[in-house]
């Protein structure tokens, strides 16, 4: 371990400058740091741009991408400039460190080491070329362009976060932060449907290589024990050198980190997604597709390389895929017309071939696939940007109709015969230099390294193979994208601004100067790759010229063949054309798609069938077989305290008797209002019950309650006809909701005796009646739990009162609810409720005679009601109740801290004095007695519940604490008032509220809808005002 | 702790027949099941409190062991309104479906019938498309070229309706 750890940079030099930028205070920062926020700030102006890119294109048009650009431009001089910090002798690597989710290890740690460094300078200032680039090719008036230019910039940002990122979860963030961005702007033209299947195609495959690797970092992340990336490669050795199930779990999870990487990449099998991608905007292809977002997998390999690259299954997944994809992407793009997609099929091959140099390992390899990067990375953006300004100028970038593009945009035909070149690994362009550092990397390695010569020497026949390969198709680019074809006429061609020129040029000329200078590109290099065992004895070092050496030859072979492939294309093409096709990755994926569609849509119709009995019984089924095999499983004694006849109510077995009959009789009756009468049996039967268990605020709730229901039942089910749905139909499984009723129920018995047997401590309710006393101030223990000691749960209650009641009239109102209801005033005498003459012909007469006067002794509405709907009797007596009923609900309101009551059974009785106006008088009646509407209570109730809630917090209390006020009053005499008294009140109004709403709704608006007719109610416009009709 | 099986019984008793309704499809029985349910567990929660006792209505020369237990009642006196006022937002859904439909029944999901018997061919994914050699083709295209936005237009619902559920796929013609 000791020896491998002195080759980590900064480790040695750590301990030297202790204090330097150390900060005491922060306890997170155990080991001094050399931290530099603006890693951060970098990110941050990316994003923040990004977001404020609608307003700069609605100012300035396309222009509005140069101002883009500057954001990574600047960032890149920032970059160059902290070139002395990174590559520091004496101080650790620049990072920066700010806890996110401190307990997952999540960290926003961000760590710029000399890998990151490279990486970055790729991002950023090819981002910036290809921003700046976009202004010239796109039109102001495209569609989406602040958005597209808003996606492309943030792109800029997520790709340098991922590749500065120092903790395996950011990473994983900015990973599919890139996955996510690059589907929107693959998918720029969202009007074409190549664009949008591209997309989505792009997105599928990596998303499910990101998921693998999400699966692939924590199995990682949790064998090392930390997320921190530097940590993780510096505890690599002791980590590999595991036995038994933990290194098992590390070498499965490196696997799954390279199956996000290869996917990423696009690497064989997942290479399709690339050539698919085309259909991208060039500029999109020219960042994403070649200098940045691929390269990210490649990031990763490079990344993990020093560490895990003797992992068990690293090696078969680099080899195999790489130098397969260097080969497949070549031969495929000697197939190709477009000139994007040469380019594309030619990257892929490219990314074999620099996941194969850089995941080999070895310091060679390890310099030389780094270098490869970032010649890559020079001449693809440069040909992809060529290829757009080929496009923009002559409407087609298909190879049988370009021809003499040189004779008219020479410049342009110089630039891309640079990148081309380059490409091909002709001196003395970047491209040679990496690769012949390549060649002399695998051929050291071949000879010394600890791969053996079989594997070292098969490598490398393979990658001579594929760059004769790249020879050929790079030279057919530059064929078929500039050539005057022998019997094709000139394409035309509008001349290239400088402006548009200016990217692609200022890449290729910066593989030129990469060419003339590789030692500098070198030095960058170096530190990274001095992690890993020098395997040539010579040493190895970036050169045009080496001397004649067999690296040379090999350059030399392949040009020599290459140029042979490139004379005889056209016949290449037609063998290839003969030979049997191969595996078509691509119509594989959509095979496999199709099998997804069809497996999900059998699973969707297996079990979202549409039948709510389907889905109750499969709940219930579950509910009980769980409950019960859990219970058998474990429940070793049972309670054997079990009584039948409780000595305090003996009674109770009655009451339960009748509630059992109901139950019963409910079951079977098949008229409504027998089955809801019964069903209110049960409901009298358990107040029965409570008020022999010693609760009686409870029976009083549940009488008011089981009246107010029955009345509500009948209002709203009149119109409905009375029998019941027939039973015997099919469909009705009458035997499977026997079964499960009784299950369920057998259930539930047991779990209450399992439960309650299994209780052994006091409850802590017998703290509650001293609580309620001293704390709350009142007598009635359960009241006083309800508004002092649990008053959230009852303001919680109290506001789905208030949304079930909104909810009640909203339902039943085909007017808004808020119209005040007409006065009586308004109505003609006994025209409410009219019943077909001809049905009571004798008695109308006679009734008449007395209810035909205006003047109404009892009620203020009752003579609106039509003669036969009214009852002198039902009349006098509502009079002579509904005060006395009203007092008796605010008495019981204000006792209720003290004895039976509350705001609850208060607003009940309330409720039902409403009730029986309205029953007597009809809906004027209700609209007289209720002149404030519902919702003003249901809003008032909330407002005095919260202002009860808050009103402590100003004199120094807490949410809900209440106060005692004692003062004297003349009559009264001593008064102790508790300030939660306010919150019943509240209750008793929302209370209120709800019953009006509900007799409103189901009484009188339904009244309403009869004498309409329902058939009339769809012509009443939303706003018309409330017309009564005279 | 112990036991009052009575209690316990017609909860069993109430919770069976409140199921049996639930599972009906009439809509008025469901509710009614319901409310059986509700009335079941109002039992429940009661039995937990033990054996009968005095009101809760503080005395301070009661020992609290005397009195029924209070945090159940709370409990269920909460339960109580609520259920009150699910009822009535329940009896509006009924008479809402009376009126509109004249139907007091569940009915069958079509739409997750639809989603069930839905076609594997997807004209998004799986439609033959023209390859594109250019990112400016809107312009030297005929108006009338295919373009198909999702879910807009007759096109995919007249196809859904149609077509044999079948895969209809073919590979977009290769790039050779």
């Amino acid at each position: 371990m000791e020896p491998k750890l002195t080759l980590r940079r900064g480790r040695v030099g750590r301990l030297a400058v202790s204090g330097t930028d150390f900060n005491p205070r922060d306890s997170l920062i155990s080991s001094p740091k050399h931290v530099e926020p603006l890693v951060l700030f970098v990110l941050c102006a990316h994003f923040l741009v990004a977001i404020f890119s609608p307003i700069l294109f609605s100012r300035w048009g396309r222009s509005a991408f140069y101002i883009l650009a500057s954001v990574p431009g600047i960032s890149f001089v920032w970059l160059v400039a902290q070139y002395n910090n990174v590559y520091s002798s004496t101080l650790p690597s620049p990072s920066l460190e700010i806890p996110w989710v401190p307990v997952l290890d999540l960290n926003l740690s961000f760590k710029m080491d000399q890998l990151s460094w490279l990486m970055s300078l790729l991002v950023l200032g090819v981002g910036a070329l290809v921003l700046a680039y976009c202004a010239r090719y796109f039109k102001t008036n495209d569609a989406g362009l602040a958005g597209f230019g808003a996606q492309l910039l943030a792109f800029a940002g997520v790709m340098f976060g991922l590749v500065t990122a120092d903790n395996l979860i950011l990473l994983f963030v900015f990973w599919e932060l890139t996955t996510v961005l690059s589907y929107l702007l693959i998918g720029y033209a969202r009007t074409r449907i190549a664009a949008r299947r591209a997309a989505l195609q792009a997105l599928i495959v990596t998303t499910f290589g990101g998921l693998a690797m999400l699966v692939g970092l924590i199995m990682v992340g949790e064998s090392a024990g930390t997320y921190s990336i530097s940590e993780i490669l510096a505890k690599a050795p002791e980590l590999i050198s595991a036995v038994g199930s933990p290194q098992l779990m590390l070498d499965i999870g490196i696997a799954l980190l390279l199956v996000g990487a290869v996917t990423k990449s696009a690497l064989l099998p997942f290479h399709f997604w690339l050539p698919g991608a085309m259909a991208a905007p060039t500029p999109v292809s020219a960042y994403l597709h070649a200098a940045a977002m691929v390269k990210a997998g490649i990031y990763l390999i490079a990344r993990l390389s020093p560490g895990f690259s003797e992992t068990e299954y690293w090696q078969p997944i680099i080899v195999v895929l790489g130098l397969g994809t260097m080969l497949l992407g070549g031969w495929r793009a000697l197939r190709q017309h477009d000139l994007k997609q040469i380019l594309a099929y030619g990257t892929v091959s490219q990314l074999g071939f620099i996941a194969l140099v850089v995941g080999f390992g070895g310091q060679e390899a390890a310099m030389a696939g780094m270098a490869m990067v970032l010649a890559h990375g020079l001449f693809k953006a440069s040909l992809f940007l060529v290829v757009g300004i080929i496009d923009h100028q002559s409407g087609t970038r298909d190879i049988r109709e370009l021809s003499g593009v040189f004779k008219s945009a020479p410049k342009l035909g110089i630039v891309a015969l640079i990148g081309a070149a380059s490409m091909a690994g002709l001196p003395p362009m970047a491209g040679f230099v990496a690769k012949e550092g390549i060649f002399q990397a695998f051929i050291a390695s071949a000879t010394y390294g600890p791969a053996g010569p079989v594997v070292g020497w098969t490598v490398l026949a393979g990658m001579v193979l594929g760059s004769v390969l790249t020879f050929a198709y790079s030279a057919r680019f530059l064929w078929g994208g500039f050539a005057t074809k022998a019997k094709g006429m000139s394409t035309a061609f509008k001349p290239v601004s400088w402006l548009f020129l200016a990217a692609p040029a200022l890449l290729s000329l910066l593989t030129l100067v990469y060419g003339f200078f590789p030692h500098l590109v070198e030095t960058w290099i170096r530190p990274y790759s001095d992690q890993f065992p020098a395997y040539d004895p010579d040493g190895m070092h970036l050169a045009l010229w080496h001397g004649f050496s067999p690296a040379l030859g090999l350059s030399a072979l392949v040009i020599a063949v290459g140029v042979i492939l490139f004379k005889l294309r056209d016949k290449f093409e037609a063998f290839q054309a003969k030979l049997p096709a191969g595996i078509d990755f691509e119509r594989a994926y959509r095979k496999a798609i199709v099998v997804l569609d069809a497996v999900a849509i059998w699973v969707t119709g297996r079990t979202q069938r549409g039948s709510l009995f389907f889905y109750l019984s499969v709940i219930l089924s579950t509910a009980i077989v769980s409950v019960l095999a859990v219970l058998l499983l474990n429940v070793q004694d049972w309670t054997e305290d079990i009584y039948f006849v409780d000595p305090g109510s003996p009674f109770q077995i009655i009451a339960g008797a009748v509630v059992i009959i109901g139950a019963l009789a409910a079951a079977r009756a098949n008229k409504r209002f027998m089955a809801v009468l019964l069903v209110s049996v049960t409901g009298y039967g358990l107040a029965l019950i409570f008020a022999l268990q010693g609760a009686p605020d409870l029976a009083l709730t549940q009488m008011l309650v089981e009246t107010i229901i029955l009345v509500a039942f009948v209002l709203a089910m009149r119109s409905l006809p009375p029998g019941l749905l027939e039973r015997k139909q099919a469909g009705s499984h009458r035997l499977v909701r026997l079964i499960l009723g009784i299950g369920f129920g057998a259930t539930m018995v047991v779990v209450a005796v399992v439960a309650m047997g299994a209780r052994i401590h006091e409850p802590v309710s017998l703290a509650l009646p001293v609580l309620a006393y001293e704390g709350g101030g009142g007598l009635n223990v359960v009241n006083v739990t309800l508004v002092d000691i649990r008053a959230w749960d009852t303001f919680g209650e109290i506001s789905v009162l208030a949304i079930a009641a909104t909810g009640v009239a909203s339902l039943i109102f085909v007017r808004g609810r808020g119209q005040r209801l007409p006065r009586a005033e308004t109505v003609e005498t006994g025209s409410i409720g009219k019943l077909p003459v001809s049905q009571f012909e004798p008695t109308i007469h006679l009734a008449k005679k007395f209810t035909a006067s205006p003047s109404n002794p009892w009620l203020v509405a009752g003579r609106t009601l039509a003669p036969e709907r009214r009852s002198i009797i039902i009349e006098v007596v509502t009079r002579l109740l509904f005060h006395s009923i009203i007092i008796i609900s605010i008495y019981l309101l204000l006792v209720g801290h003290n004895g039976t009551g509350g705001g609850f059974a208060g607003g009940l009785i309330a409720g039902l004095a409403l009730t029986i106006r309205y029953l007597a008088g009809g809906r004027f009646e209700l609209a007289e007695a209720t002149r404030i509407s519902a919702g003003t209570l249901l809003g008032l109730g909330l407002a005095m519940a919260a202002l009860t809630a808050l009103a402590p917090l100003f004199f120094g209390g807490e949410i809900f604490q209440s106060a005692i006020i004692a003062f004297d009053l003349p009559v009264f005499g001593h008064v102790k008032f508790v300030t939660s008294t306010v919150f019943d009140i509240g209750v008793y109004l929302v209370v209120v509220g709800l019953v009006i709403d509900v007799l409103r709704s189901l009484g009188s608006e339904i009244d309403q809808h009869e004498e309409d007719g329902l058939d009339s109610m769809e012509m009443i416009e939303d706003d018309e005002p409330l017309e009564v009709s005279r | 702790m112990s036991v009052n099986l009575t209690l316990l019984l017609v909860m069993g008793v109430l919770y069976a027949v409140g199921i049996y309704l639930l599972l009906e499809r009439s809509l008025t029985r469901v509710l009614l099941g319901l409310m059986l349910l509700a009335n079941a567990t109002n039992l429940l929660l009661l039995a937990t409190g033990g054996y009968a006792g005095l009101a809760p209505i503080f005395n301070k020369d009661i020992p609290p062991t005397e009195y029924n237990d209070p945090l159940p009642q709370a409990f269920i006196l909460t339960s109580i309104v609520i259920s009150f006022a699910v009822t009535a937002f329940m009896l509006s859904l009924i008479y809402r479906s009376w009126l509109l439909s004249r139907a007091d029944d569940i009915q069958v999901d079509r739409e997750d019938l639809r989603v069930a018997k839905q076609a594997l061919y997807d004209d998004e994914e799986d439609s033959e498309i023209p390859i594109e050699v250019s990112d400016f083709h809107e312009n030297n295209q005929p108006a009338a070229k295919r373009e198909t936005i999702p879910g807009i237009g007759p096109k995919k619902a007249v196809q859904l309706l149609s077509e044999p559920a079948v895969p209809h796929k073919k590979p977009r013609k290769d790039k050779a």
